[in-house]
């Protein structure tokens, strides 16, 4: 990525300049093996000598108290609840992302904006208003897409960290139980991230696999990204 | 950019910087409706205790940027669109709100925001059926501030913008810019100007004037006993006298 281009307003206020470092997000459903592949790939990139910083979603300091309060007391709603996640995406790419990038580093996202547009439009949530809402975001220079069955996260989850209200969907009131909601709701998001997939230029992976076996699929284009540094590199749309 | 009024109710907004007396008129308006037995709500901007949270600690460490500070300000009014002033509007009832989605695209764009970007965001909003913009001189409402303050806090006076090292050179070069885009709305969005330099007692007296003719063939929703009308759910503002946020 050399001159920041985003999707849309962006932050008129403050010139950026250029940004040296590259981008490279990680979108996929709750349960797909996400964080487990950050780890590898932070691991693997310093190993070959690149400066890595990694960010995630509601990870940032100024709502991170507020959205657990949301949670915990489930009082909020769609509109409210969409406006906290935006605050979070903002703060963190504004003081964590860009500078990171300023600086040249390699900067792995744990998903991005379109995980809350899936999860948005499910609640009613008018998709251009969100759209419009996201122009303040950066074009990422990839965009890795863990696609998984329903079945395989179920797996996954049931044997790991179990299933939770807010992965399941069951704000929703869709079903009067954790799995079949879960299904259902995940079923939605995986549309909504077909969908995504082209609008955005996803480049999708299979994740029904072995974390190695995914982990190997996600190196290819990652290592075509980082030796194009000199070459227009191909931006995701 | 904002919703027609598809609802029952009516609503009621003041706008205008600080110290523009724009509280003091809208109090006297809510009281007034109040004794003539309508079903009224009042909703100040930057209430919404769940939002108020965040902002508090975000306001100390003085950590908001043009973007976040705006969003959470879009925050702390959905909280209330969801779960008070829309609700109350359908149920036909009169909602006041003292600073609308105009406060936000007066302060956002003065800090800097996209214009478009944040018209968008509160595109969810509707368009009040009076929209009521007291206007004064910028050295009018800069004494009436300064004179009633004993200090002025760092958002307000706009001090994130770096306009200037001194507090109150910044406040009124800050407010002089969301003047600028206050002026640019009344046109825009068709606001009635009310002059804030009139005495209070002329200026309600044209604010009764512009209320009555939105209320007549208004009904709305009884209230028998004339009793205010108090959101008892955790997030929404309660009514609060003077003073700008």
């Amino acid at each position: 990525m050399n001159k920041a281009t985003f999707y849309g307003a962006g932050f008129p206020y403050r010139d950026i300049g250029k940004l040296p470092g590259k981008l490279i997000v990680l979108e996929g459903t709750d349960g797909v093996g996400r964080s487990t592949q950050i780890r590898m790939l932070r691991g693997w990139l310093e190993e070959e000598g690149y400066a890595v910083s990694d960010t995630g979603l509601t990870r940032s300091e100024l709502t991170a108290s507020g959205l657990e309060f949301a949670k915990s007391g489930h009082t909020l709603g769609p509109l409210t609840m969409s406006l906290f996640y935006a605050a979070d995406f903002a703060d963190r790419l504004e003081n964590q992302i860009i500078p990171a990038l300023q600086a040249g580093f390699v900067v792995l996202s744990d998903r991005y904006f379109y995980s809350v547009l899936a999860r948005d439009s499910i609640r009613n949530i008018n998709h251009i208003w969100s759209k419009n809402l996201y122009g303040i975001a950066l074009k990422p220079d990839l965009i890795l897409y863990m696609k998984a069955s329903i079945p395989s996260l179920v797996t996954r989850l049931v044997h790991g960290r179990g299933l939770n209200y807010w992965e399941s969907g069951m704000d929703l009131h869709i079903a009067d139980n954790v799995y079949d909601s879960f299904v259902q709701y995940q079923g939605m998001i995986l549309n909504q991230f077909d969908l995504m997939a082209e609008e955005y230029n996803f480049l999708t992976v299979n994740a029904d696999r072995s974390p190695d076996e995914i982990f190997e699929d996600l190196k290819v284009p990652i290592l075509e990204l980082l030796h194009n540094r000199l070459t227009k590199g191909n931006k995701p749309k | 950019m904002l919703r027609p009024n598809d609802t029952k109710g009516k609503l009621i907004i003041v706008e205008g910087i600080d110290g523009s007396g724009k509280s003091t008129q809208i109090d006297l308006l809510y009281k007034w409706l109040l004794r003539a037995g309508y079903s009224a709500y009042f909703s100040e901007w930057n209430s919404s205790a769940l939002v108020k949270s965040t902002t508090r600690a975000a306001k100390k460490a003085q950590s908001f940027t043009p973007t976040t500070f705006s969003i959470l300000h879009c925050a702390d009014f959905a909280d209330r669109w969801e779960n008070s002033i829309y609700p109350l509007l359908k149920a036909g009832v009169i909602v006041l709100a003292d600073r609308y989605a105009f406060t936000a695209f007066a302060r956002d764009v003065a800090r800097g925001v996209d214009p478009e970007w944040v018209r968008n965001m509160y595109s969810f909003a509707i368009m009040p059926d009076a929209a009521l913009y007291f206007r004064v001189p910028l050295d009018v409402a800069v004494d009436r501030i300064t004179g009633a303050r004993s200090s002025l806090k760092y958002y307000e006076a706009g001090m994130d913008l770096g306009l200037s090292d001194n507090i109150n050179e910044s406040f009124e070069l800050f407010q002089g810019r969301i003047l600028n885009e206050y002026d640019k709305m009344e046109s825009e969005f068709g606001l009635t100007m009310i002059d804030g330099t009139k005495p209070v007692k002329e200026q309600q007296k044209k604010v009764r004037s512009i209320i009555k003719k939105i209320l007549t063939g208004f009904e709305g929703l009884p209230n028998p006993n004339k009793t205010p009308i108090s959101v008892t759910n955790p997030q929404a503002g309660k009514p609060k006298k003077g003073g700008s946020k």
